[in-house]
């Protein structure tokens, strides 16, 4: 059972903790910061928070004393030579043509850094980030130094290796609104799943490019995007261009993932070497962001049905959250507990997180809810907080 | 010598910098934004993204003139002159 939650709100760093059957929220930490993501390493207590500042540009900040002082870090950025293909927002009035139907390039900065995730028990110190646009950084030194992958950075399926100059100059991988933010429409990893068999297998997911897998520690990877059905694409079974909102696995059975899409929910039992759609939109469950898993069943998962991507709000202004047992076939309504009418909430993508029995999400207009039934029945933890980013039980 | 007046803002992350009068040398403002790194070990990387481009949201003047060379920073500081280092307002 974990006594402690992490959420990476629009105005800092949430933390509750467990005082016997309550849950109580210390002051706001990192105070009037955006942080999207917030996270405990499992491995030695060291919490972090992803701050993403409107001015002064993306820092993580470490806290090895349990959030008591915070040590913010500067240490993650592109590497000189590290160039990207640059995405447009396919706004009305692109032209495709313009400035000169060629593809322009740009030095990379680092816009947003997205997730965290935390390595192997064999590998401390080993960490994972996710950014906009499109990095994987590593570290080794517990987030003191940080290394881009390369393999991954100059994969074929994103133009080749610019380093080099070695390129295609033609990339699959498209833009996500998430960071329009920043000025620019590019890519960005939330996603990274390392297996608890064998460290050196890890999962990725690009929004909006689709998933990806290394065997081999990030040497190499492919694309996993086999029966995934992209709707607004004129291939729906194109390999890449798919949109993953997020995706987890089953720590107990890893080759079981889940993913919920831009296009409805995905489930595999293969490792992601192959997906099915396993969305009931009758049922309510097709639209939403979050996917959450359980530790040793990886047929039960949870998702929070929003009404669509172009309604992105609770469905029929109430809030539910729905489970399924059996790999998908069939999903079942939980509404006990959450709000039933005048709820406009959308739950974001790293928004709600599993420990046990317990689920919690946090969402966009600041409430926050816990399960300790296993979704059946939910509590409210609050209603006034700032936009929820993330929760993660410490 | 070149003086420069910062945001308070940043004294939250740097708070050695709010008691400090800075003065550095004159030069590019580059250079001066590098001389500030001195007194305040990891000042650059909030103003400069890693190209040592000024980031998106932040605004510097010489004197009372917007600096025109973002990428680089290259516009000059004379002697006597007053560098400003300032956010853009945004967000809500």
């Amino acid at each position: 059972m974990s006594n402690t939650l992490l959420l990476g709100t629009r105005k800092g760093t949430v933390i509750f903790d467990r005082k016997g059957s309550a849950w109580q929220p210390r002051p706001i930490q990192h105070a009037g910061i955006p942080v999207c993501y917030a996270a405990c390493d499992p491995r030695d207590g060291t919490l972090w928070a992803s701050l993403d500042h409107g001015h002064w540009g993306p820092k993580l900040s470490r806290s090895r004393d349990g959030g008591a002082t915070w040590e913010d870090l500067s240490s993650l950025k592109y590497p000189p030579g590290a160039r990207h293909i640059v995405q447009y927002l396919p706004t009305p009035d692109f032209d495709p043509q313009t400035p000169s139907g060629q593809p322009e390039y740009r030095d990379a900065t680092v816009l947003k850094i997205w997730t965290l995730a935390f390595g192997a028990a064999s590998q401390p110190g080993r960490l994972y980030a996710g950014t906009i646009p499109g990095g994987l950084f590593v570290s080794d030194d517990g987030g003191d130094s940080w290394e881009l992958n390369r393999p991954l950075w100059s994969h074929d399926s994103r133009g080749g290796d610019l380093f080099s100059g070695d390129a295609t100059s033609e990339t699959l991988w498209g833009g996500t609104p998430a960071s329009v933010d920043y000025g620019v429409f590019e890519p960005g990893i939330h996603s990274i799943l390392v297996d608890p068999r064998d460290p050196a297998h890890i999962h990725v997911a690009v929004s909006s490019a689709g998933v990806l897998e290394s065997t081999d520690g990030g040497q190499s990877w492919a694309g996993r995007n086999r029966g995934m059905l992209n709707d607004y694409l004129p291939d729906p079974n194109a390999e890449w261009g798919h949109d993953p909102h997020f995706i987890t696995a089953c720590p107990a059975k890893p080759d079981h993932l889940w993913q919920q899409n831009h296009c409805g929910v995905f489930y595999s039992a293969d490792g992601a070497q192959s997906w099915s759609k396993v969305s009931a939109p009758d049922n309510s469950v097709h639209f939403g962001f979050p996917v959450a898993v359980d530790a040793r069943d990886g047929g039960t998962a949870w998702v929070i049905p929003a009404r669509s991507d172009m309604a992105r709000m609770a469905i029929g202004d109430g809030l539910c959250v729905a489970r399924t047992e059996n790999g998908g076939q069939s999903w079942q309504l939980f509404r006990t507990g959450l709000p039933q009418d005048n709820a406009y909430d959308l739950v974001l993508r790293h928004g709600m997180d599993i420990a046990g029995d317990c689920l919690c999400f946090g969402t966009t207009t600041g409430n926050i809810y816990l399960s300790e039934d296993r979704g059946e029945t939910w509590q409210s933890l609050g209603h006034n907080f700032p936009p929820v980013y993330s929760v993660r039980f410490g | 010598m070149v003086r420069v007046e910062l945001t308070p803002h940043l004294y939250r992350f740097f708070p050695v910098l709010e008691t400090l009068q800075i003065e550095v040398p004159a030069g590019s403002v580059a250079e001066v934004v590098r001389a500030i790194d001195k007194f305040a070990p990891g000042f650059s990387d909030y103003i400069l993204d890693e190209r040592g481009a000024l980031r998106r949201h932040v605004l510097v003047s010489i004197n009372d003139s917007i600096l025109i060379d973002r990428k680089t920073l290259s516009d000059q500081v004379a002697d006597g002159g007053t560098v400003y280092i300032f956010q853009a307002l945004t967000g809500g």
